[in-house]
């Protein structure tokens, strides 16, 4: 086992490892939404935010020569995107949906508006720590070099699905989420709740696309995000707006996108174009299998538009 | 609307019977073309700030696009040609719409009609002319039909939320264009852009006689005209507005809305497929990456802007055609770059969402609110 070659084990490996870095946008991203959606509110818009945030990471951090300074850049660009659609969405008769339809573009079309200078250069990478190093083979290696990133958003998971349960603001969001009248009653604004909560969850969006252009693919070209975003809004509802849920449903994504690479690696590049189709697929079929026209979805929160 | 009964003024009301629903009429039909115009000049208002924030000037960004846009003969034909798709990429939005589904991945169904068209010309190589481009088009558009409809179906029966479900269809229908055109259908020739076999000539589209505009423009005229009295003048549109507004009524009214949305999805899915016929036919001569040109995307922007109103969508459409046409001119006079018409169009479609708010008011606008003092 000293050679480098391992055959076919080297599939689940590259797709370990490739679920490792693929899942972790998919992990801020859904857990932002997440927050949005339980406040009552869907977001669309994070596609965009998440293009617009590596763009903005990637920008600042080639200028300022530190990647954490990009990350913090992305996370802010979110935010502004995210209070921007919480804003605009509480005037009567203005549709969640179509205001993040709407951000989507706006937010890529912005992206590349300003991107444009940055598609050359190269960015510093964020750190990662290779908890392979104990191995001596490569692929091992490389699986298991995991960015901080993965880290922290795995930890994020956790405090907020304890948050959720456990502290009054998590209380607060759940209410809002099921019924505004409920927290007008305990004399809560609901618009103001779901303005910082869809802030929150662009926010995070950010920093997942700052993942994407600062780490993994790691550089800022215009195809950066190939749905990443709105992937992420149908792992919510399959993850049940529990953050626990979008965390081993964003390995589950990763790990599909994961797919074809890996097969690739091990030469295997007979319908390389469908398994690229993989997480798509998978998502499709979780969103049949899971939804259904009889009953409302367990855990769903009573005031989102896309449960109704 | 319900004080009309109860207002005290009810006898000025009966008075004036005979000419205020004249009026009424003229106030609401009014009050649909000054709100998406005052919008669309306050979405310019705002991108000129943009414009002013990065250091160019509004007045000759707005000049330049209306010299690539609309300036010359020539340039005209250009967003003719642009147009031509979205009008029919905007029914893949605006039908679904009617019937309030928000369905948003046209552009994949754009692309495998694209690839049906192109499958079934080579396939027919050597029958007559017009048969094959009559099956070309029958093919585009059931592709399109089915991949769109099948959204419809999800929705209906299994409650799969429609707009994720199409944009999800869209990525996979790429994918799929990808595979069959750098598998099985790659012509061998076709080395650095992989396409399908490029069709004879003479089953190809040409353009409408004196113009430099393919044929496309006038089928998406039609389709539009079409869906209008779809959706105005015949039962299936009727059915379909009172399930738009409420489906639980129209399901109490024993309204088949199960077929009426997969009718309507697979209808508007039709009309993308044949939008990529017509690129295939007229434009590319073969099928390959190039059908996916985000004229789905940007058809979502249009079916907005017209507010799902086939009629209007043929304005907004060539509108929208000579701001993606003049692109390439401001990139070169004014050193923007291309994506500057990408942050118009989302400008635009923030400040027409937002205006949703203002209808009803106003009060020269809404005879509801008339009575109250007269």
């Amino acid at each position: 086992m000293e050679t480098t070659d391992i055959g076919l084990w080297g599939v689940p490996l590259a797709m370990l490892g490739g679920a490792i870095r693929v899942s972790t946008p998919f992990i801020f991203v859904s857990l932002g939404e997440a927050i949005t959606e339980r406040s009552g509110r869907i977001n669309l818009g994070l596609e965009g935010t998440l293009v617009f945030g590596a763009m903005s990471a990637y920008a600042v951090a080639v200028m300022t020569g530190s990647p954490w300074l990009g990350l913090l850049a992305a996370a802010v660009a979110g935010l502004c995107f995210g209070l921007f659609h919480g804003w605009i969405c509480k005037f009567p008769k203005v549709n969640d949906i179509a205001i993040g339809i709407a951000l989507m573009l706006f937010g890529s079309g912005l992206a590349f508006f300003f991107g444009k200078p940055f598609i050359q250069p190269s960015a510093l990478d964020l750190p990662a720590i290779p908890f392979g190093s104990w191995s001596g083979i490569p692929q091992v290696q490389a699986a298991l070099n995991v960015n901080v990133l993965f880290l922290i958003g795995a930890a994020l998971a956790v405090f907020l699905w304890w948050a959720f349960r456990n502290t009054r603001i998590g209380l607060i969001v759940r209410v809002v989420g099921d019924s505004a009248d409920a927290a007008r009653a305990m004399g809560l604004n609901p618009n103001t709740v779901r303005l910082l909560a869809t802030g929150v969850g662009g926010a995070l969006a950010g920093i997942g696309g700052a993942y994407l252009s600062l780490y993994y693919p790691g550089s800022w070209t215009e195809r950066i995000s190939s749905g990443q975003g709105l992937m992420a809004v149908a792992l919510v509802i399959f993850a049940r707006w529990n953050p626990l849920g979008c965390f081993a449903a964003a390995l589950l994504f990763g790990g599909a996108g994961a797919l074809g690479p890996a097969l690739q690696s091990v030469g295997v590049t007979q319908g390389y174009y469908l398994f690229y189709a993989a997480p798509y697929i998978l998502t499709l079929v979780i969103m049949i299998a899971t939804s259904s026209p009889s009953r409302t979805l367990a855990g769903a929160p009573g005031e989102l538009s896309i449960t109704k | 609307m319900t004080d009309t009964v109860s207002s005290p003024d009810v006898g000025t009301i009966l008075a004036a019977r005979g000419y205020r629903p004249a009026l009424e009429w003229i106030a609401r039909r009014a009050e649909a073309f000054v709100i998406p115009l005052a919008a669309l000049v306050a979405g310019m208002v705002l991108f000129s700030l943009f414009i002013l924030a990065v250091g160019k000037s509004p007045v000759q960004l707005y000049e330049t696009m209306w010299r690539g846009g609309f300036g010359s003969w020539f340039s005209i034909q250009n967003s003719l040609s642009r147009g031509a798709p979205l009008l029919l990429a905007a029914l893949c939005v605006a039908l679904p719409a009617r019937l309030g589904l928000v369905v948003i991945g046209g552009e994949g169904a754009i692309v495998l009609g694209g690839v049906a068209a192109a499958a079934v010309g080579v396939a027919l190589n050597g029958a007559p002319s017009f048969l094959v481009i009559l099956l070309m088009g029958v093919g585009g558009a059931a592709a399109g039909g089915i991949w769109i409809g099948a959204v419809g179906a999800l929705r209906h029966y299994r409650a799969v939320n429609e707009t994720i479900s199409s944009l999800l269809m869209a990525y996979i229908a790429i994918a799929l264009m990808n595979h069959l055109v750098e598998g099985p259908l790659r012509d061998p020739a076709s080395l650095n852009k992989p396409s399908t076999q490029p069709l004879a000539d003479i089953y190809r589209v040409g353009n409408i006689p004196g113009m430099e505009v393919h044929w496309g423009l006038v089928v998406g005229v039609i389709a539009c005209v079409l869906s209008w009295l779809l959706i105005e003048k015949t039962r299936w549109g009727f059915a379909a507005r009172i399930a738009g507004g409420n489906v639980r009524a129209a399901q109490v009214q024993g309204l088949a809305v199960g077929s009426l949305i997969v009718g309507f999805t697979a209808l508007a899915g039709g009309f993308a497929g044949l939008a990529g016929m017509l690129e295939v036919v007229a434009v590319q001569g073969s099928a390959n990456a190039s059908l996916a040109a985000g004229y789905g995307y940007t058809g979502i922007l249009v079916a907005f802007l017209a507010r799902h109103n086939p009629l209007a969508i043929i304005p907004v459409a060539i509108l929208l055609g000579g701001i993606d046409a003049s692109g390439g001119l401001i990139q070169r006079r004014m050193d923007l770059p291309d994506a500057t018409v990408l942050v118009l169009q989302g400008m635009l479609f923030i400040v027409i969402l937002f205006s949703e708010t203002f209808y009803g008011r106003f009060k020269p606008f809404n005879p509801d609110l008339w009575q109250r003092n007269t």
